[in-house]
């Protein structure tokens, strides 16, 4: 019937408009993000920001994290099982961006903490009691405390070392160069300056293989 | 035979018949947009929005089920979706505009509606295309429901 041929092929068409459309934006939008990373490399890695791994390693992971993102919290166990399959291969570079609702005095906490050496250890537990002090996706730095007993901090030096300029400092420019780079969702990773493609751990892993392949060969 | 009833298949009413797919095209058009501003394009969504996604969405799919056989009854059942629709779609407009007071804006947590993200040809927004579609659609509707009962 012609009707039911004028239906279906309209239908066809708008369908593939859409599939079409989304194809050819989301490569764009790859591209995009590659070139913003490669004209903004000064913004990817600053003297200030946490680090793990030997200062020499030929990959270089810069990972944007908010500690309140439950995301960020299921990747971490899996970047430091990264880490650990290539020793001495990959140096993990923290960035901040503190998107949720009260997450600055998470970072605030994270960087008193860093103060008196003791940053990875209070970024695990933090972490791994995420629930409990980010509820509703909030997250309550009055409810963090209790986490952080028996770790050996000075709580009192923390709750003076909170305040600093200096870590509001490294916050403003975490989030500043979070926006230069397009960083609008956590966890966001670059290896050696190169977004992901898309999100995904396999995708993670699959850009450190290739990097790593890279230093290989040279 | 009963079947005679549920399809009223009248030169008159099968006059309707293009009416009604116009409506279509346009609800389906409207939904895959929406989609791509959504969750192509990751534009924030409004609470607004959602209504008039919710709305919206229902049409693209009720209306071909009128089409095929051709029943005019589903302007019956369409019409009510797409004119609450063109009513939070003028509302939403209205907000944008600034007509209607900040004061009453029902979204304070998230997106604000009052704010647009895109804007075309310097006149063309998202909600301006949903007033657009959904006045265009309740026309289409009225528009078939006058020649089918005729």
């Amino acid at each position: 019937m012609n009707q039911k041929t004028l239906f279906i092929a309209a239908l066809t068409i708008l369908l593939l408009v859409f599939t079409g459309g989304a194809f050819y934006y989301s490569a764009q939008q790859e591209k995009q993000a590659s070139q913003v990373a490669e004209a903004n490399r000064a913004a990817l890695i600053r003297m200030h920001s946490p680090t793990l791994g030997k200062a020499e390693a030929p990959v270089v992971i810069v990972e944007f994290l908010d500690p309140a993102c439950e995301t960020c919290g299921a990747f971490y166990p899996r970047v430091k099982q990264l880490l650990a399959a290539n020793p001495d291969k990959i140096r993990l570079v923290l960035r901040y961006a503190p998107f949720h609702n009260g997450s600055d005095k998470i970072v605030a906490l994270l960087e008193a903490a860093r103060m008196q050496g003791k940053f990875w250890p209070v970024l695990e537990a933090l972490l791994a009691s995420q629930t409990q002090w980010a509820p509703r996706h909030t997250a309550q730095v009055a409810l963090a405390w209790p986490h952080l007993e028996g770790l050996g901090l000075n709580m009192e030096q923390m709750a003076f070392d909170l305040t600093s300029p200096d870590i509001a400092k490294v916050i403003e420019q975490d989030l500043a160069d979070a926006k230069t780079l397009n960083v609008t969702m956590t966890p966001e990773f670059f290896v050696n300056g190169k977004p992901l493609p898309s999100f995904g751990f396999e995708q993670l892993q699959q850009l450190v293989d290739d990097a790593l392949a890279a230093t290989r060969g040279k | 035979m009963p079947s005679d009833n549920i399809r009223p298949s009248s030169p008159e009413a099968a006059s309707a018949w293009p009416l009604v797919f116009a409506a279509w095209l346009i609800a389906t058009t409207a939904t895959l947009a929406v989609l791509f501003f959504g969750e192509v394009m990751h534009y924030p969504i409004c609470t607004l929005c959602w209504y008039q996604r919710i709305f919206m969405m229902p049409l693209a799919v009720i209306l071909p089920l009128g089409l095929f056989p051709f029943d005019s009854r589903v302007v019956r059942y369409a019409l009510p979706l797409a004119g609450l629709g063109a009513l939070i779609a003028v509302f939403h407009q209205l907000l944008v505009m600034g007509v209607i007071p900040e004061s009453i804006k029902p979204c304070t947590q998230g997106v604000p509606c009052s704010t647009t993200v895109v804007t075309w040809f310097g006149f063309l927004t998202i909600p301006l295309l949903s007033v657009l579609a959904f006045l265009t659609i309740t026309a289409l509707l009225l528009a078939a429901r006058l020649r089918s009962s005729r």
